[in-house]
């Protein structure tokens, strides 16, 4: 089953509660065809673990891997993704959008 | 973000209570603001448009760029009367994505084989709703014809100031209804809140035409008066 936003940010406190190092992560914005609209969150605990969705797959896994970074150093940080230039990012959406994530610790 | 602010989203949101988080993009600092707080936050306009949207959005203020991360809760919408229009209804107000529930104690209507899209519940008004929580994010829908039902389910939307409240019935009915409400202790600026004949007039003739026009009224309501701001408790 989907998860829903209400699930997510729960899940983002149980794991807090748990004693792990937690992000959460919010698509601030959306050009063109994005897949996922602003507001979705995507949360990650320190071991990887995440729930929810940012873009439907395409770029949750450079999402996740910076997001250990910030629980690391609990700097927020925002990423950007897209199709339209290959050396400002990393990983592109497949569907030809941008997308603008904000990633930050739960303190 | 702060765990306290992330406990309290939650907890604003288990209790059907709209907040919205905001954020400055540019120093990360955060703030929540409860729905019953916006009207004197000093950004209330911003916030309210936001609430009223239902959506999360980017804004500017004081040149500041904030991220409003928007938490409105699910609209539910409770039919009270498990009649053709409300078959109609049911299966349009799914695709829109409104939580519906059909009440009726006429066990006679009142079955799963008749509303495969919703869940309905086989018993008096009075019974359920105060079990259900009615609040300025539900909508209630009259269409028995029937003072018997329609009444209590009436009283209840009034009191917990429903965002939409529609009755069928001719203004003849109406009028009639209005002295019951009266009777009950509600003023005309409470009585004015109900739609009455239901639906907008766009000529609708059969049950699921009336359906659309319903439904049509019930986004105008959530969509584009503003929201009687939640009273800080």
């Amino acid at each position: 089953m989907l998860a829903s936003d209400d699930d997510i940010l729960i899940k983002a406190q149980d794991w807090k509660a748990a004693g792990k190092g937690v992000a959460i992560a919010t698509v601030v914005e959306t050009w063109g065809s994005a897949p996922r609209p602003v507001g979705s969150h995507l949360v990650i605990d320190e071991d990887g673990n995440f729930l929810g969705s940012v873009s439907g797959g395409c770029v949750e896994g450079e999402v996740v891997s910076e997001a250990t970074d910030v629980i690391a150093d609990g700097k927020a940080r925002t990423l950007e993704f897209g199709v339209a230039d290959e050396t400002a990012w990393r990983v592109g959406l497949s569907c030809g959008g941008r997308i603008r994530v904000f990633v930050e610790r739960v303190d | 973000m702060r765990l306290d602010l992330l406990k309290t989203l939650n907890e604003e949101r288990k209790a059907r209570r709209a907040a919205i988080l905001v954020t400055d993009m540019a120093s990360g600092e955060q703030r929540l603001v409860k729905g019953a707080d916006i009207a004197a936050d000093p950004l209330a306009d911003l916030l309210d448009q936001a609430l009223r949207a239902g959506k999360s959005r980017s804004a500017e203020h004081d040149g500041k760029q904030l991220f409003l991360t928007v938490q409105a809760p699910p609209v539910r919408i409770f039919c009270i009367g498990a009649v053709h229009i409300s078959q109609a209804l049911a299966p349009m107000a799914k695709l829109t994505g409104f939580d519906l529930t059909v009440i009726d104690p006429r066990t006679a209507f009142a079955t799963p084989e008749r509303f495969p899209d919703a869940p309905v519940l086989a018993d008096w008004p009075q019974n359920v709703l105060p079990g259900l929580g009615l609040d300025q994010y539900t909508g209630v829908c009259l269409l028995t014809h029937d003072p018997k039902i329609d009444d209590p389910a009436l009283i209840a939307a009034l009191k917990a100031e429903c965002f939409y409240i529609g009755a069928l019935g001719s203004r003849k009915t109406h009028a009639k209804r209005v002295e019951r409400m009266m009777a009950e202790g509600f003023g005309e600026d409470a009585l004015k809140r109900i739609h009455a004949p239901i639906g907008l007039d766009i000529g609708s003739v059969s049950p699921a035409e009336i359906a659309v026009s319903v439904l049509g009224e019930i986004i105008a309501a959530l969509r584009k008066k503003p929201l009687r701001v939640e009273k800080a408790a």
